[in-house]
């Protein structure tokens, strides 16, 4: 197939070839060729809009080059930021009096098996009871090297949020007071929130029929 | 081991060595060190709390919390299902605020769709008046075993009779008493049933009456106020470093409230005050509570003219077809289920509304990519639900912040250095719901 009429868009990587997960020659849909790539990683320009700017303004003058990208998506906004920097854009983000973020949310963890090199994300919500504004901040480490400094000595409430992500996500906080397993057993083996642990799960028999494991049924995503 | 010989003949016992001087040892010094485990299974701890106290005669030195006993995986479980099933799930995290939970998981969802604006009026009043309608039944509980925990009986049976009377309506408009899955994504799942008003309105009638009793009984009682005032005190700096939000924090005299700092679902249209004490102790907090029933009814109430007012007989899900449940149900001989009304319609007359009906029920309606965070003021404090979608028919990642699980990290702030009596009182201020906190 020539390429020569296509718009020169970047190449990213394939998130799904054919529909449905048919992939030998029962396929007569003739959707069998379809290629969807993975959409580029969003990325924000200037102006953000509503107070999105000042807080960018404010935190690029202290913390040029902490901040990877920003995204401005649905009204809300992310900072993407280096994890060596996290810690000192967090405490700007709390003590500047034009930021003073003074409530934090708690700290959330995404796997993206996909993503190479920044496989495990950690979310801060943080939300400023000052001037009523609400900001994301998001880091990442890759699979190989699941690290990220803690952020306990700023927002003493990540406490049990930190060790909730490590249980989850094997995400190790370094400096955190004490990293262990809170909701799961301290004997178990294993991430249970990462998309490579199983669901698990038994087929049910109803009626005669089988209704398979959650994890083994169709998906149409 | 050695051996004595007594006129009995010889006794064996486990002395001598250096166990002695062991055993000298730890006589000598001052502090007799008791390590105890309160919970998982105590009936003040809320469910399954483990509390491993460490004990200085009947002081506590150190508290250390326990959590996970029921973590169910909640989470992890919705990745597995459509958007819609998810509220099936949500609903069951924290089992007293059920309505909240859902609320919560509903406007994130509809935060990624972009579809906030479009959500019917009268499907928001109804939010409202559903979530106010709980709160009270999730402070009654609170206050219930509150009382019980301290040892007073009459608070319980009062609080869980006038508990019953906002199940009885839960059950009257949705079906079930908890864990309802009212709320969905574009709406509610069916609207109020004939009678819903005048039921609501006796309600509304009854209960200003019996938080007046509940306040008689409490208020001033010095048994109870012996117990709850200045103990288990947070300060406003405790709350803010230790994340704390809900009636703890208002109790330390901050009114911060997302219902008015950042309203949602047209919160700003209602007419309430937000409670505040400046005690920082358990006290403090039952006003703060008490207080916000009161508030909550004074929502109810405008929210109930509403929907029998100017919004009566409005849509109560989105009119987009490819994301409006397309469920209108209808009570019939066999218990709830699709209207025939419904079914006519999609088997005899519209094939566009039977592959509707289809594809939504079969694999659900597709979410955009992207992130979102809603939160609303939950009995608790702020309850947030941060959505992640890959673009599918199925959540990519949930997260709940709730704020059991955060409040719960206040335990040994508030506890050490007291006595073990007020640890009780403490756990029961904080008012941890443990299927919220462990999820």
């Amino acid at each position: 197939m020539t390429t020569d009429n296509l718009p020169g868009l970047p190449e990213e990587p394939v998130a799904r070839r054919g529909m449905f997960g048919v992939h030998d020659t029962g396929d007569t849909s003739g959707y069998g060729r379809l290629v969807v790539r993975r959409p580029p990683k969003p990325s924000s320009a200037r102006p953000y809009g509503s107070y999105f700017d000042e807080i960018a303004d404010t935190l690029e003058a202290s913390f040029a080059g902490a901040i990877e990208r920003v995204v401005v998506d649905r009204g809300e906004v992310t900072f993407h930021v280096a994890r060596e920097h996290l810690v000192d854009v967090m405490r700007g983000l709390r003590d500047d009096p034009a930021l003073r973020f003074e409530l934090s949310l708690g700290v959330s963890g995404v796997h993206y098996p996909e993503d190479t090199g920044a496989e495990l994300h950690a979310v801060y919500h943080l939300c400023s009871i000052t001037h009523n504004r609400r900001v994301r901040v998001e880091t990442s480490c890759p699979d190989a090297d699941p690290r990220i400094p803690s952020t306990v000595p700023v927002y003493p409430t990540h406490d049990w949020h930190e060790r909730e992500t490590y249980d989850f996500f094997g995400i190790v906080f370094d400096g955190h007071p004490g990293l262990t397993r809170i909701e799961m057993p301290d004997d178990w083996e294993g991430h249970p929130q990462r998309k490579d642990y199983p669901l698990g799960g038994i087929p049910v028999d109803y009626r005669g029929a089988e209704v398979p494991a959650p994890d083994k049924r169709r998906s149409y995503s | 081991m050695t051996s004595t010989t007594e006129t009995e003949g010889r006794i064996y016992d486990v002395a001598g060595q250096d166990w002695d001087e062991l055993v000298q040892e730890v006589t000598d010094s001052a502090e007799e060190r008791l390590v105890i485990n309160m919970g998982p299974q105590h009936p003040s701890t809320h469910g399954v709390l483990r509390l491993v106290l460490t004990l200085d005669g009947e002081t506590v030195t150190e508290a250390r919390t326990v959590i996970g006993y029921l973590h169910t995986g909640i989470e992890k479980n919705m990745e597995f299902r459509t958007w819609t099933q998810g509220v099936t799930f949500v609903t069951r995290m924290d089992y007293l605020a059920p309505i909240f939970n859902e609320t919560a998981y509903c406007m994130a969802v509809e935060k990624l769709l972009g579809i906030t604006d479009r959500i019917p009026e009268r499907a928001q009043a109804i939010r409202v008046m559903m979530m106010e309608l709980n709160r009270i039944s999730s402070h009654l509980v609170a206050i219930a075993t509150f009382g019980l925990e301290l040892g007073a009986t009459t608070p319980m049976l009062f609080g869980f009779r006038e508990r019953e009377m906002v199940l009885d309506l839960f059950e009257y408009i949705t079906g079930l008493r908890m864990n309802m899955a009212y709320v969905r994504p574009g709406g509610v799942s069916v609207d109020l049933p004939a009678g819903a008003v005048d039921k609501i309105g006796e309600f509304l009638k009854v209960m200003p009456g019996r938080i007046k009793e509940m306040r008689k009984l409490l208020d001033a009682n010095p048994v109870y106020t012996r117990r709850t005032k200045d103990v288990a005190y947070l300060d406003l700096t405790g709350c803010m470093a230790l994340g704390i939000t809900g009636p703890m924090l208002r109790a330390a005299g901050l009114p911060w409230d997302l219902r008015k700092s950042q309203p949602y679902l047209g919160y700003e249209t209602y007419e309430f005050d937000v409670p505040t004490e400046n005690s920082c102790d358990v006290y403090g907090r039952y006003l703060v509570r008490v207080a916000e029933m009161e508030e909550s009814l004074k929502i109810i109430e405008q929210a109930l003219d509403r929907l029998s007012g100017p919004l009566k007989g409005g849509p109560v899900m989105i009119e987009d077809k490819k994301i409006g449940w397309p469920s209108q149900l209808a009570l019939g001989p066999d218990g709830l289920g699709n209207s025939p009304d419904h079914i006519a319609h999609i088997m005899g007359s519209s094939m566009e509304a039977l592959i509707h009906h289809f594809k939504l029920v079969t694999e659900g309606f597709r979410v955009p990519a992207g992130q979102a965070y809603a939160s609303v003021e939950s009995p608790r404090g702020e309850l947030g639900a941060h959505v992640v979608s890959d673009g599918g028919t199925r959540p990519y990642r949930v997260h709940f912040r709730d704020p059991s699980f955060t409040n719960l990290q206040a335990l040994p702030a508030t506890c050490e250095g007291g006595m073990i009596a007020d640890v009780i009182s403490a756990v029961a201020s904080i008012d941890p719901v443990m299927g919220g906190v462990d999820r």
